[in-house]
This record gives structure tokens, sequence and C-alpha cells, in this order.
């Protein structure tokens, strides 16, 4: 029973990278109707501009500050230079321009600051947690500034206006063109936001796996994994998605025979999908009704 | 608002090719085979495996695109199938001592059975969940290819070599030569198989679901059943694709079947122009040779070179080749006229 908490515990706390990176997916799910390949490029990008700035000299908050800044104003960048054009494009060609952006901004970052592994510091320091050596302080933190980011998600899109016309935008384009929102533009605002969560993301998941041009690979993938468990409509659910994963990853390698490290990601994969074939939207998400 | 009463205006993921714009006239066939039978006589050997190279990618972006050009469905899971076909055959060739030629059948049908089967559980899936569920089908392929339990057939981490076959009947021609001969018979028999399947009563049935599922049920086509059929068809070509690639490489091996040529196959796919099936070979041909060119250009950049190279494509033309085709088309006509 012990070894069955603690491996609960050890999937929270790898649960909750996946959990910053599935918040990120779903808010530029939300603002684009598309999952970006690049999200998890564009993260790490950002992880290594703060990462500079601290080199320079900067001291880590200030850092984290400009850090986003700077990624809200590089999504909005990408989305109107980029994207915007192939707005009108077929769904698939836009699919082959994140490959595209995902290719570019991995081979600038090794360009730029090579690949060897960097260290990267944590604001919370890595002391194990209320006496656990499972989950450290830096873990915790992370936890707390997901669900920190949550809540603030929350009352932006429920109780704000420009929150309000983002959703607008993003559930009846047209109706929204038609009641003054300047959609095109909300679809760029959705682009900064997502690359300032995953920021946030990249900055916090840097500590643990360390920062080089590949971090992100895996963690993208689990984090997809998770915005798709949890319904790619709903940002409690990414997060609660997040945890599952972690969790379920962690016991797939301790309990089943035969899996080791390797067949840990077929097995979370496998089991996403079983949960997926019997409630198609994900867990917390909203069935889309169409009109026929 | 109640939760459940959303209601999306959507448009469909894959838009509608008419089914004659899906293939070529006769008269540009008729040129592009020449070329096709031509060009080996006057390059070199590495050059000729190359052009074999070609045509088996271009079989496997033909498979996606029939998939997804056809039937609407989105497929991150090509790999999968590509390395079951591969294994197949150089099991038969190696364990079995078969001849190459027997094997790919094979290989074919093993394939189509696989994704036929895959097809049951994904029919409830579509769109991006469709997506992520092939994509845990490659993610998983190789690491299940590495399994102890078939080591002794599979050849486990190290993967299998496999013997190039010699030209039969003592024809004077070099082995890639020869393998080349081969793949081209092989991929014009399937190119012809695939243009009559999308022709015929199923080919229909598949577009008729691309263009709209409920519309496609009320005319009374058996949805699941085509879409499944769709799944198996495309693996199936895959897997004699996948086939043909481990004898022209000579080597099997888990690692050379993940996610990264999944994700090539598609782009193979979109920028040849999803729906058009000439257009495989041009995609096909982007993928072998873009990524050598980008190479060439900057050693350190590569990435970004291709991501730019990528990017002025689908910039220049978000439909394709079929888009460059078109154009050609009509300039053409005009000159006639004119």
């Amino acid at each position: 029973m012990e070894l069955f908490t603690n491996q609960i515990l050890a999937g929270i706390a790898t649960g909750a990278i996946y959990a910053c990176m599935a918040l990120a997916v779903v808010m530029i799910y939300q603002a684009i109707d598309h999952l970006n390949f690049a999200q998890g490029e564009m993260a790490m990008f950002s992880t290594f501009i703060s990462w500079q700035l601290m080199q320079w000299g900067i001291p880590y908050w200030g850092a984290f500050v400009l850090t986003l800044a700077i990624s809200f104003a590089g999504g909005i960048a990408i989305e109107r230079l980029l994207f915007k054009p192939l707005a009108k494009a077929p769904i698939l060609t836009n699919v082959a321009g994140f490959i595209a952006l995902f290719a570019i901004i991995n081979s600038v970052a090794g360009l730029i600051w090579d690949f060897t592994i960097k260290q990267y510091p944590t604001p919370f320091g890595s002391h194990p947690f209320l006496g656990s050596q499972l989950i450290s302080t830096h873990q915790a933190g992370m936890i707390g500034v997901t669900i920190l980011l949550l809540i603030g998600l929350f009352f932006f899109f429920q109780f704000t206006r420009i929150g309000l016309a983002m959703r607008a935008a993003a559930s009846l384009p047209e109706s929204a063109r038609l009641v003054g929102i300047n959609t095109s533009w909300m679809i760029a605002l959705g682009w900064g936001m997502a690359a300032a969560i995953g920021s946030i993301a990249g900055m916090l998941i840097a500590p643990v796996v360390f920062l080089e041009p590949n971090m992100m690979g895996g963690v993208l993938i689990y984090g997809f994994a998770a915005a798709v468990l949890g319904g790619l409509t709903s940002p409690f659910g990414a997060v609660i998605g997040g945890f599952l994963v972690g969790i379920f990853e962690n016991l797939a390698g301790t309990y089943i025979p035969g899996v080791g490290n390797e067949l840990k990601l077929p097995i979370a994969l496998a089991l996403i999908i079983t949960v997926l074939v019997v409630k198609p939207a994900g867990l917390f998400g909203r069935p889309i009704v169409k009109r026929v | 608002m109640s939760a459940i009463q959303e209601v999306v205006t959507e448009a469909p993921t894959v838009e509608a090719v008419p089914k004659r714009a899906m293939t070529l006239g006769a008269g540009s066939s008729l040129v592009m085979l020449a070329l096709l039978i031509l060009v080996p006589l006057f390059v070199k050997n590495f050059i000729i495996f190359q052009l074999t190279m070609l045509l088996i990618y271009g079989l496997a972006v033909l498979a996606l695109n029939i998939l997804t050009g056809g039937s609407g469905q989105f497929s991150l899971g090509q790999s999968a199938f590509y390395g079951v076909g591969a294994y197949t055959s150089a099991i038969l060739m190696e364990h079995v001592g078969m001849n190459y030629a027997l094997t790919l059948p094979i290989a074919g049908v093993i394939c189509f059975a696989f994704g036929f089967l895959f097809g049951q559980p994904a029919l409830r899936l579509s769109g991006v969940y469709l997506a992520l569920a092939t994509f845990a089908l490659a993610t998983a392929m190789p690491q299940l290819l590495k399994l102890g339990y078939f080591e002794p057939w599979t050849g486990g981490v190290q993967g299998l070599v496999v013997t190039k076959p010699d030209a039969p009947f003592g024809l004077p021609m070099s082995q890639d030569m020869w393998l080349y001969y081969f793949t081209l018979a092989v991929t014009i028999a399937i190119y012809i198989f695939s243009v009559n399947l999308l022709k015929s009563r199923s080919g229909r049935a598949f577009m008729a679901i691309r263009d709209n599922e409920i519309a496609a049920s009320a005319m009374g086509v058996d949805v699941a059943l085509y879409k499944t059929l769709a799944f198996g068809v495309s693996a199936g070509i895959t897997g004699v694709a996948g086939g043909l690639g481990a004898i022209a490489v000579q080597f099997v091996a888990p690692d050379s079947y993940t996610i990264t040529l999944a994700i090539s196959l598609f782009l193979g796919m979109v920028v040849g122009g999803v729906g058009w099936l000439p257009g495989s070979i041009v995609g096909s041909a982007f993928i072998i040779f873009v990524p050598n060119i980008a190479e060439g250009i900057s050693k350190g950049l590569s990435g970004a070179v291709f991501g730019v190279l990528l990017f002025l494509v689908i910039f220049l033309v978000p439909h394709g080749a079929r888009q460059v085709a078109i154009v050609a088309q009509q300039i053409l006509g005009k000159l006639k006229k004119g």
C-alpha cells in the first residue's frame, strides 16, 4: 500500500509538468481550433531567453516577467507573420506549417545556444516537501503555480470583456464579428497567451528535465495526451488530465510486469485511447453537436 | 445555454476533390511513365537507389492520400504499417527463405488486416482524436519491435540484414537497376489499382463519407465498413511499400520506423496535394531531396532551412503540387487556343 501511495505521489509530481503544458495546448486550441505541434519548441525557446537574461545578470523574477512579455509578443508576431496568411488554407496545410515552425525553432535554438545540457535555477529550492522524499519543494511550487494559472485563466475567461470576446470569437466567429469583435486579433491574442503560458511551463519544467533544445519532445507528447484526455475544450480538464497521465504512467511502470521506461509511453497512450473510445470528447470536454 | 446544445458550423477537415481531378490525363501519364523508365539508364547506381526510394515513399504517400484525400481520415501512424510491412518481408526472406517478390503480397495482406482491425476502435474518433490515436500507434511500434519475446524473429534492437536480390534470367543489369524496375512495376500496378479503386463504388463511398458522413449514411453507405476498409487498404499499400523499402535498404531496425517517418509521409502528402494521387511522387521527392538540399545550404541550420523551404511551399501553393498542375494546364490550354 505504501508503494501504491508513493507511486501516486510521484505521478502527481510528474503530472504537474504535463498539466502545465496541457494548459498551454488547450489555450491555443481554444483560440485557433488546431493542436500546435510547435508549442513545445516555442516554450523551449522562451525558456532559453529567460536563461540568457539571467546569464546577463537579471534576477530570476525580473527575467521571468521579461520572458513572459517577450513570449507574448513573440506569439503574436508568429501569428501575424506566418499563420494569418494561412488562415484560408486547408487545415492540413496549417499542420504542415506547425511542423515547419517546429524545425525552424529547434534548429535556431541549437545554433544560438548549442545542444549541451544546461542547469536551470528554481525559485522554490529543491528540498523534500513536507518531509516527503517523493515531492520536492520545486514540484510542489510547480503544482501551486499551475493551479494559480488555472484560477487566473478561469477569471479571465469568465469575468472580463476581452475573455468573453475571445470565447465568442472561438465558438462562433461569424456571429462574433457581427457584434463588433475583431476576431482576427482575438486569434493573435490567443497565440500570445498560449506562448506566455508555454513559457511559464518551460521555466517550471527546465529545472527538472534540464535545459536543451530537445527538452520538450517528450513533454509535449504527454501534454497533448493530457489535454485530449481531459477534453480539449476545458482548461480544468487539461490540468486534471495532466495529473492523471502522470499517475497512469507511474502505476503502469510499477505494476505491469515487463514494462520498463521504454513501454511507459505506449501504455499511457493506449489507456488514453481506451478512455477516448468510451468518451470521445475527453473526460471534461463538451460534446460538440453539429448542425446538419 | 445548455452545455450540450452548442452548435458549431465547421468546415470539413479535408476539402472535397472531385473524382476526375484526382488523377492525370492519359497524355501526361505516358510522359511521366516514359521518364520513369528511361532516366535510370543514364545515371549512377547511387542515384538509381535514390529513385527507387522515391518510388517507395511515393507509394506510402499514395496510401496516406487514399486514406486522407479519399475517405477524409487523418493518420500519423503510417510509419507503423510501413514498419510491419518491412519486418514481414525481412522475416519471410531471412528466416523462411522465401523469394522476395512473394513476400510483398503477404506483407500487404498482413498490413491490410492490421489496418482493418486498427480502424475498428478508430471509428469512434475523428480529427485530432484520431490523430492522437494513430500517433500513439506510431510511437508504440518501435518499442513493440524491440520487445524480447519477438527477438528470435526480429533480431531485437540490432534488426535484420536483408540480402539484395540479383536480376533474374541472367539479365545484364546491376542489382540496383533491377530493383528499380521491379519497384517501378509494383508501383504502376498499385497506382492503377488505386485509381480504379477511387473510381469504383467503394471509392465513391469513401468520398461520400469524406464530404458528409451523415448524408453518406442516409444514401445507404455502410460508413463503419468503408471507413475501416479505407484504413485497411491504406495500411496494405503502406505495407507493400515497407516491404520494398526493406529490400532496397537491405536492413530493418526498429528505429527506422519512428514517428519521424510518419510525419515525413504526412508532409509529402500535403506538398503533393491532398487527394491528388500523382502528387504523391512530388511529395515523395520533397521529403527525400529537400532535407539533403537544406543540409547543403547550411549544416548547422539544416532544420531551419528545411522549415523555411516548407513554409515557402505552403505559402506559394497551399494546395500543393495539384495547384501547380492546374495552373500549368490552364496555361497550356490558353497557348493551344492562341
